[in-house]
């Protein structure tokens, strides 16, 4: 184990350099609910589609990035749940991510790169939310979220 | 090209996941959760996709369009409201329960495991439901 793990940093690049690079040729906002949301909608598929598609074929290419990278598994879970609660936290935030219009990559990396006050409120928002559902999670229900 | 630089960008954006961590539901917890051990990726990750979309927009602003001619800046909506607070607070709790975002979610889907599975199932169920409620006004 390496003792400054800069991973995150690489990778985060990689995730801005993606979204800049949309949004630079295209306009285009590298948002996956929107993105996703929209293309169930049948809405602008010529550019949605070919997006969804790097992205989930991406992960095709996981074994040759681990092995590139060092990482051992990039899907690894320390933190399993089970399906019921899988089930419902996939729902919410299916509902959530389309009501608030934007989620982690659409509010959190585009929105506040740009210095919206909607997206940096609704950062603001889920990640108290968030750190409050976790916290709850892992050290009061856990025994309930867990197989 | 016009399909050819949203494949690029959503490859990337993939890449860049994977490497991260945040394919990791385990990563997001252990930053979300701050009673736990804490786990301090996420903030990194954040703030590196920032940083160089930042960048990358601050270029942009000069210009009247995109580098593609045919293409427009958005128009971005300004007043927050009820539906974005709202949205904002579910979609965290929806997050936080299970460290899994629409992202990293759709990236796991090639390892096809049922707990994948089953989570995108029903984020696309809940998105099928706000779309047909939006579009019944």
């Amino acid at each position: 184990m390496t003792i400054l793990d800069l991973n995150p940093v690489i990778g985060g690049a990689l995730i801005g350099a993606a979204s800049a690079v949309l949004y630079a040729f295209q306009g285009r906002i590298a948002g996956v609910s929107g993105i996703l949301g929209g293309s169930l909608k049948g809405e602008a598929l010529n550019w949605r589609l070919p997006f969804l598609i790097g992205l989930i074929v991406s992960a095709f290419v996981g074994s040759s990035i681990s092995d590139l990278w060092g990482i051992d598994d990039p899907f690894v879970n320390t933190a399993p749940r089970n399906l019921m609660t899988l089930g419902i936290a996939g729902f919410i935030v299916g509902v959530g991510s389309r009501l608030g219009n934007g989620c982690t990559s659409g509010h959190g990396i585009c929105g506040v790169a740009r210095g919206s006050k909607r997206s940096i409120s609704a950062v603001i928002v889920f990640m108290t939310t968030g750190v409050i559902t976790a916290v709850v999670s892992q050290h009061v229900i856990n025994a309930l979220v867990t197989d | 090209m016009n399909i050819i630089i949203p494949l690029i960008s959503g490859l990337i954006f993939g890449f860049g996941l994977m490497i991260s961590g945040m394919t990791q539901p385990g990563k997001v917890i252990g930053f979300l959760d701050i009673l736990g051990a804490w786990q301090w990726d996420l903030m990194g990750v954040m703030g590196s996709a920032l940083v160089v979309n930042g960048i990358g927009y601050a270029i942009m602003k000069r210009r009247e369009g995109p580098l593609l001619s045919g293409f427009q800046f958005p128009n971005f909506k300004i007043d927050l409201d009820r539906r974005l607070l709202g949205g904002a607070a579910l979609f965290g709790l929806g997050w936080g329960l299970a460290g899994i975002c629409p992202g990293p979610a759709l990236v796991s889907l090639a390892t096809l495991k049922v707990e994948l599975l089953t989570f995108v199932g029903m984020m696309l169920a809940g998105m099928l439901l706000m779309n047909w409620l939006d579009s019944r006004g």
